[in-house]
């Protein structure tokens, strides 16, 4: 990894022809030029958020930050960042240790079972989120699903499963979990399949276990992978809105009431939309505050794992 | 004894791996069952039934279900070629250069996944209005890039990263010009992140509901918005939406298929990496 990465000294860069410097800015500069225009809703959320900006009003004027003030003393808020934080971390935290564990048996179980799972396994990804949450919801159906039918068969009778506010976080997760670990398998299945066959090779030679190889070779090259698939899983989960509504719409209680499903609620629901902003711009902060953690991760892992490849 | 061992392992991974497929694949399968049965026996748990073709007959013959998938496949097809054209390079530039504020760029990119779409998408709709996007391919195409670009780029620029810098520097000693090697060499060896990043960018702006509901109405209307009609609001025709979600899926799923090959990288490449 010499080269070109030798750079990073400022006082280098600079010598360097300016058609060159240009260079890697005019090639990244169309991803950023399509993208951009997000940042004019952006800007204008901030300034919404201090307005009383309603669909229902005909104007809107500016409220300072009244919309902030009452968010935070409203005990709903925190309540929604509870559950926000829960349902993102729990069910990327089962996604990623399943999806790993599965990519793991694709590729190491050479076989025909294998080949036709590693497609067949990634098909609960393509059915629309609220779609497959209505199909759970008809199997888990508390007299006549499915599952009650089996659970039934172990002497569990009429497990209240969404209906309950104690079993409600864990069936969302549930739906989460079946649909989206495919999405680790496949980019876990990917990165196993690039990794380089030399250092399994001198390995073999070297005579270490299945248990030494997979923590000393396969994790720590298999590392930034695993932190890219946690990073999107991660920031989806938290922003997660279709399956919790499709769901119970938020219910019952208050029990899956999620940062997004109370700023959906307060937005269209109540027409608030100036005091459902607020509620956003927090998940956008919490969402920016992992995302920048876990990215610092995968550089330093990105690293060390080209170090040990070669 | 070692043999016998490895052997009882083998078992046990298959085992392991059939459990996770049943949990993965019988919901589909109830899905497809679904689909055949008539609204008055939706709520039965038999497997025994009468099937019927009606629902199929409905959504396939009666509407433009046809006409939305196509739609769909347009706007998703485009919106993951554009990110590929757009983001392999900048994934490739991330990835090679080393320039002052790359990681700031690199994390402005991945920063358009924080924004819950329901913030970007209201006032993109007035934005849309003044710029005649609104109901347009174009105006979906684009909007999908801030789902499917950042994942490609994120994903492919890791790849690029674990290809070493000596092994370019190697073919252009030997005289092949920057293209060859990036399409000949590069290309290859990233193959597995390119694929399966192209396909799940694919899957999400397929799938995606909020920016077609409220930035697109009649000229297009991709199947996820075409979906909620048999959710009606007086009663749910479950076998209805059964067979638009089995058939929506079905792209998705063909891709998958054409491409399952591309995921496992050639055996030739296992040296030149590192």
């Amino acid at each position: 990894m010499a080269g070109k990465k030798k750079n990073s000294a400022k006082s280098e860069w600079n010598k360097v022809p300016f058609s060159t410097r240009v260079r890697p800015y005019l090639i990244v500069a169309p991803s950023l030029i399509i993208t951009i225009g997000i940042m004019v809703p952006f800007v204008m959320a901030i300034w919404y958020s201090l307005t009383n900006y309603s669909f229902k009003l005909p104007t809107h004027k500016f409220v300072g930050i009244n919309n902030w003030v009452s968010m935070l003393g409203d005990p709903s808020f925190w309540n929604a960042v509870k559950i926000s934080l829960l349902y993102g971390l729990i069910s990327t935290a089962i996604e990623m240790l399943l999806g790993l564990g599965v990519a793991i048996l694709l590729n190491n179980l050479n076989n025909g079972l294998s080949r036709v799972l590693r497609v067949l396994l990634v098909f609960p990804l393509m059915v629309a989120p609220v779609t497959a949450t209505i199909i759970w919801q008809l199997m888990l159906n508390s007299s006549v699903g499915i599952v009650e039918k089996f659970l039934n068969l172990f002497g569990v009778f009429n497990f209240p499963w969404a209906a309950s506010p104690d079993t409600a976080l864990m069936t969302v997760i549930l739906i989460d979990v079946w649909i989206n670990t495919a999405f680790i398998i496949l980019l876990v299945l990917a990165g196993l399949q690039s990794l380089p066959k030399s250092p399994f090779e001198s390995a073999k030679i070297d005579g270490g276990s299945a248990w030494f190889n997979f923590t000393n070779l396969t994790l720590p090259m298999l590392k930034p992978s695993l932190y890219i698939a946690l990073l999107f899983r991660l920031m989806a989960a938290l922003q997660e809105y279709a399956i919790i509504f499709a769901l119970t719409k938020g219910g019952p209680g208050d029990s899956l009431m999620s940062l997004s499903l109370t700023a959906y609620q307060k937005g269209f629901k109540f027409q608030k939309f100036g005091a459902a902003i607020p509620y956003i711009l927090i998940l956008w902060l919490i969402i920016n505050i992992a995302a920048k953690r876990i990215v610092n991760l995968q550089r330093t892992a990105q690293k060390r794992a080209a170090g040990l490849e070669e | 004894m070692k043999n016998k061992k490895q052997r009882s392992l083998n078992v046990l991974m298959n085992i392991l791996l059939i459990l996770y497929a049943v949990f993965a694949l019988f919901p589909l399968i109830w899905m497809l069952l679904i689909s055949f049965k008539s609204d008055t026996e939706v709520f039965t748990t038999t497997f025994l039934f009468h099937p019927t073709l009606a629902n199929y007959q409905e959504v396939l013959l009666r509407s433009d279900y046809v006409r939305y998938i196509r739609d769909s496949v347009i706007v998703a097809g485009g919106a993951v070629l554009v990110s590929i054209i757009v983001g392999v390079p900048a994934a490739y530039a991330l990835a090679r250069y080393n320039f002052p504020r790359k990681e700031e760029l690199a994390f402005q990119i991945l920063s358009y996944k924080f924004a819950p779409e329901i913030l970007v998408v209201l006032p993109l709709f007035m934005i849309y209005q003044k710029l005649g996007l609104y109901d347009s391919y174009f105006g979906l195409i684009w909007v999908y890039q801030l789902i499917s670009l950042p994942l490609l780029i994120w994903v492919v620029r890791g790849y690029f990263e674990d290809i070493s810098v000596e092994i370019e520097y190697a073919a252009q000693v030997d005289g092949y010009s920057w293209y060859q090697i990036f399409f000949k060499m590069l290309v290859p060896l990233i193959k597995p992140g390119l694929v399966s990043s192209a396909l799940l960018a694919f899957i999400f702006a397929w799938n995606c509901f909020t920016f077609p509901l409220i930035l697109s109405s009649n000229k297009v209307y991709p199947v996820t918005v075409a979906i909620m009609k048999y959710l009606g609001t007086d009663s749910a025709h479950y076998g209805q939406l059964a067979v638009a979600s089995t058939v929506s899926a079905l792209p998705a799923m063909i891709f998958a298929l054409c491409i399952q090959k591309h995921l496992v990288r050639g055996l030739s490449f296992g040296a030149v990496k590192g």
